[in-house]
C-alpha cells in the first residue's frame, strides 16, 4: 500500500514539475518576443524595490485593511506551503510526519502557526469573496472583467479556501488517530494543535479505518491541490503570485513623467540638422529602420509584456484613470489584459507553425482601439497606483506614435496642433512674433 | 516694468542667474498671461537676476510628442537646445509643469542638461529665505482654498509639498479634496487632450474634478499649471460659480499679498 502511493506521488509531481517548467519556457519566450531594452543599472535601488514592493507589498498599503488581509493571504500561503515539503518528503519517502522528531518542540510551535495563519487565509478569502461578488465595488464589477478573468478570481478563492480546509482537517483526523494509537500515527505524538482541535469534535464519532481514509484524502487532495494551483497559474492572473518579484526588480528607475527617447528618431533629425554628421556609405546602408512606435506586441519591449504577463487585473489603475471614470471607453487595466491576451495568441500560433505565421491581426485594432488610446491624459494615475509595478502609459504612448507616424492617423485638431507647432512655434495659431506681447503690456 | 531678454542681457555683457522659461499657454494664452505677469512681477520685486528667451523661445514639443509625433517633438527640442547651450543656460525656471517636465527629464539624453524647477518651488524658496515678504492681513488671510495637484508636477516628479508650503505662508485655510497629491484627479488637458475634443462619455474630466473641488465650497481653488488652470476654471462656469469662487495660479496669489 505504502509503495503504490509513492510510486504515485512521485509520478504526479514529475508530471505537474514537468507541465510547469514548460509553460514557464514559453512564458519566457513570448516575454522575450519583444524588443530588447536595457533594465539593469542601479542594482541597489533594484533589490530595494524587490523588498519594498513585492515582497513588502507597499503599494497595496495605499488601502490598509485590504493590505493586511492581502499579506496574511500571501503570506500565509507562501509559509504553509513550507509544510509542503515535509508532505513531499514524507510522500516521496513514506514517512508520516518526518520533521516531528528532529524539530521537536519547534515542530509542534510551526505547525500551530500554520494553522493560526490557515485559518487567517480562509477568512480573508472568504472576505474577498464577498468584496468581489456582493458588495458592488466599480473595479470589480467593470465590464472589463466580464467571462473569465472574474470566474478566474473567484476559482482562486475558492481554492484557496479548499485547501487550507483540507490542511486543517489532516491535521484533525491525523491528531485523533495519534491519540487512539491508531497504525503507523501512533509513531508521533504531536498533541492538539490551535485550529484543528475545533474540527476534532466533527469526527471523533467516527470510527478509526475512516478517519484514516480521511486524512489520506485530504493529504492527497491537499498535495494534489497544489500541483493542479501551479498548473493552473500559467493561464491566470495569479501568475502575479511569481512575477510581481522581477517585476518589481525590473521597476522603472525614472521619474514618472519622463518618456521613452526614440533614439533613432533623435538621429534622424540631427542628421537633417546637421547632414555632416550623417554617415554614408556603408555606414548608412547598415541603419535598419525598425517600425515606429508599437503596432502589435513584438513592437512593445520586453518590459512591457513581462508587465502584461505580471498583471494581477486588480483594475487599480482603472478606478483611478480619469477617463475611466468619466465613462471613456479607455480602461488601463484593459490595455494590460488585450496585451497578454494577443501575445497568449501569438504564442499558441507560433506553438502550432514553429514561428509566428501572420494572422492578419494586430495588437492595435483588433484587441485595441484608436478611441481608447486617444482618450489617455498621460497622468500617470495607473502607473502610481499599480501594486506590481506596471505601466499601461507606455504601451498607450507607443500605440500612439505608431498611430502617427507609420499611419499619419491622428485627429484634424491634432493635425492643426502639429502644424502649428512647426510653422508658428506654438500648438496655437498665433504669430510667432507676438510670443513676447505681454512684456510690452507690462511697461506701462 | 521691464522683462529682460536673453538676447539684451548677452548685447549688455550680463549673464542671468535664472531663465525664465515662458512657456506657449504663458506666452499666448490671455488667462495663462495673468500668470506669467504676475510671475515676472514677483521676480522684478524680490530683485532676482533673470531674463526670457523672448521671440526666440519656441514649444518645447510636449503636446506633439504625447500626441505621438517624436518627429516634431525632436526638431523642437534640437532648435530650443540650440539656443539654450548658445547661452550657456544653467538653470531655468517655468510656471508651466509640462515645460518643467520635459526640460528636466527629456531635453538630458538630447544634449541639453539644466537645472529646472517649478516656479512654486522658486517661490517656496524666496519665501524661506525671506526675500518674499507678505503684506499685513493678506488678501488670502483666512480664505477656504484647496489645491489642485498638476499631474506633470505631482505624479510625473514628485512635487506635492512646495505649492502647499507657499499656500501656508498666505496664512489660508488649506483644504484636501479626498483626491489629493500622489491620488489627484487629471484636470483633463495632458498628454494633448488639451489640443482636441474629448472621447465620448458620462462626464468631462474637468467638470468630475471642478465638482470635487467645488464639494468643499472653497474661496478660491488654486492651480500650479496654466492648462489647470483653463480646465478648472471651465468646470467653475459650467457651474456658474464664477462669481463665488476663483481659479488662481499660485504665483498671482503671491504677487497680490507681497509687499
Ligand atoms: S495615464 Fe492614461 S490610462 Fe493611465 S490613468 Fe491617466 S488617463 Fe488613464
Ligand atoms: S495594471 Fe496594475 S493596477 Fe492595473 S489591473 Fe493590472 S495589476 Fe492592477
Amino acid at each position: 500500500m505504502h509503495l503504490i502511493q509513492e510510486v504515485a506521488f512521485i509520478i504526479l509531481a514529475v508530471v505537474a514539475i514537468w507541465l510547469f517548467s514548460k509553460k514557464v519556457k514559453e512564458i519566457r519566450r513570448n516575454i522575450l518576443l519583444g524588443r530588447d531594452e536595457a533594465f539593469n543599472d542601479h542594482p541597489d535601488k533594484r533589490w530595494r524595490n524587490l523588498l519594498l514592493l513585492a515582497f513588502g507589498q507597499k503599494k497595496m498599503f495605499r488601502n490598509p485593511l485590504v493590505a493586511v488581509m492581502h499579506f496574511v493571504v500571501y503570506a500565509g500561503f507562501i509559509i504553509i506551503n513550507a509544510e509542503v515539503l515535509e508532505i513531499v518528503l514524507d510522500g516521496l519517502l513514506g514517512k508520516h510526519r518526518l520533521f516531528a522528531e528532529p524539530l521537536g518542540g519547534l515542530y509542534i510551535f510551526l505547525i500551530n502557526a500554520f494553522e493560526v495563519l490557515a485559518f487567517g487565509v480562509l477568512s480573508a478569502c472568504a472576505i474577498f469573496l464577498v468584496r468581489r461578488n456582493i458588495l458592488k465595488l466599480r473595479r470589480f464589477i467593470s465590464k472589463d472583467l466580464n467571462g473569465w478573468p472574474r470566474s478566474d478570481a473567484n476559482y482562486i478563492l475558492i481554492t484557496e479556501i479548499v485547501l487550507m480546509t483540507l490542511f486543517l482537517t489532516m491535521n484533525a483526523a491525523d491528531t485523533l488517530l495519534q491519540q487512539r494509537g491508531y497504525s503507523h500515527y501512533a509513531e508521533v505524538n504531536t498533541g492538539n494543535f490551535a485550529i484543528s482541535s475545533f474540527i476534532q469534535p466533527l469526527l471523533s464519532g467516527l470510527n478509526s479505518e475512516s478517519l484514516e481514509a480521511i486524512e489520506r484524502t485530504c493529504w492527497w487532495l491537499h498535495i494534489a491541490g497544489i500541483f493542479a494551483f501551479l498548473n493552473y497559474l500559467p493561464y491566470s492572473k495569479h501568475l502575479h503570485i511569481l512575477l510581481a518579484f522581477p517585476n518589481a526588480y525590473y521597476a522603472r528607475l525614472e521619474p514618472e513623467g519622463k518618456m521613452k527617447n526614440m533614439p533613432e528618431i533623435q538621429k534622424e533629425v540631427l542628421y537633417a540638422m546637421q547632414p555632416e554628421l550623417a554617415p554614408t556609405g556603408e555606414a548608412a546602408a547598415q541603419e535598419e529602420h525598425k517600425k515606429f512606435g508599437a503596432k502589435d506586441v513584438f513592437d512593445l519591449s520586453w518590459r512591457n509584456l513581462l508587465d502584461a504577463y505580471s498583471c494581477t487585473e486588480c483594475g487599480r489603475c482603472s478606478a483611478a484613470c480619469p477617463a475611466n471614470l468619466t465613462g471613456k471607453e479607455l480602461s488601463p487595466r484593459k490595455i494590460m489584459m488585450n496585451t497578454r491576451d494577443r501575445l497568449e495568441e501569438v504564442g499558441k500560433n507560433i506553438d502550432k507553425n514553429g514561428q509566428f505565421v501572420d494572422d492578419n491581426k494586430a495588437l492595435l485594432r483588433d484587441y485595441i482601439t484608436e478611441e481608447e488610446l486617444r482618450a489617455c491624459t498621460s497622468c500617470n494615475a495607473c502607473v502610481e497606483e499599480c501594486p506590481v509595478s506596471i505601466s499601461p502609459l507606455e504601451i498607450i504612448l507607443q500605440m500612439r506614435r505608431y498611430l502617427v507616424m507609420e499611419e499619419s492617423n491622428a485627429p484634424q485638431e491634432w493635425n492643426s496642433m502639429f502644424s502649428n507647432t512647426e510653422n508658428n512655434f506654438a500648438p496655437w495659431k498665433f504669430a510667432p512674433d507676438e510670443r513676447d506681447k505681454w512684456v510690452d503690456e507690462m511697461k506701462g | 516694468m521691464q522683462v529682460p531678454s536673453m538676447a539684451e542681457m548677452m548685447m549688455n555683457g550680463e549673464t542671468p542667474d535664472i531663465l525664465f522659461w515662458v512657456g506657449c499657454a504663458g506666452s499666448f494664452d490671455q488667462r495663462a498671461q495673468k500668470i506669467t505677469k504676475a510671475f515676472a512681477t514677483i521676480l522684478n520685486k524680490v530683485g532676482l537676476k533673470y531674463a526670457i528667451l523672448g521671440k526666440e523661445e519656441a514649444c518645447t514639443g510636449d503636446p506633439a510628442r504625447r500626441a505621438g509625433n517624436e518627429f516634431l517633438f525632436q526638431m523642437m527640442a534640437y532648435n530650443n537646445i540650440q539656443i539654450l547651450n548658445g547661452y550657456g543656460i544653467k538653470k531655468i525656471v517655468t510656471t508651466c509643469p509640462h515645460c518643467f517636465n520635459i526640460l528636466k527629464n527629456e531635453y538630458p539624453e538630447l544634449g541639453g542638461t539644466y537645472e529646472v524647477i517649478h516656479h512654486t518651488t522658486l517661490l517656496q524658496q524666496l519665501i524661506n529665505e525671506g526675500k518674499i515678504k507678505m503684506k499685513e492681513g493678506g488678501t488670502f488671510k483666512g480664505k477656504r482654498i484647496t489645491y489642485h495637484d498638476s499631474c506633470y508636477l505631482g505624479r510625473a516628479n514628485g512635487v506635492y509639498e512646495a505649492p502647499r508650503a507657499v499656500l501656508e505662508a498666505l496664512d489660508v485655510e488649506l483644504v484636501e479634496m479626498k483626491r489629493c497629491r500622489s491620488k489627484g484627479l487629471c484636470c483633463g488637458a495632458g498628454g494633448a487632450q488639451m489640443f482636441k475634443e474629448e472621447e465620448k462619455g458620462t462626464t468631462r474630466i474637468n467638470l468630475e474634478r471642478t465638482n470635487e473641488a467645488l464639494e468643499l465650497s472653497p474661496n478660491v481653488i488654486a492651480a500650479a499649471c496654466p492648462f489647470c488652470n483653463t480646465m478648472v476654471t471651465d468646470g467653475v462656469k459650467n457651474s456658474e460659480k464664477e462669481n463665488e469662487v476663483a481659479v488662481l495660479d499660485i504665483a498671482e496669489m503671491i504677487a497680490a499679498s507681497m509687499e
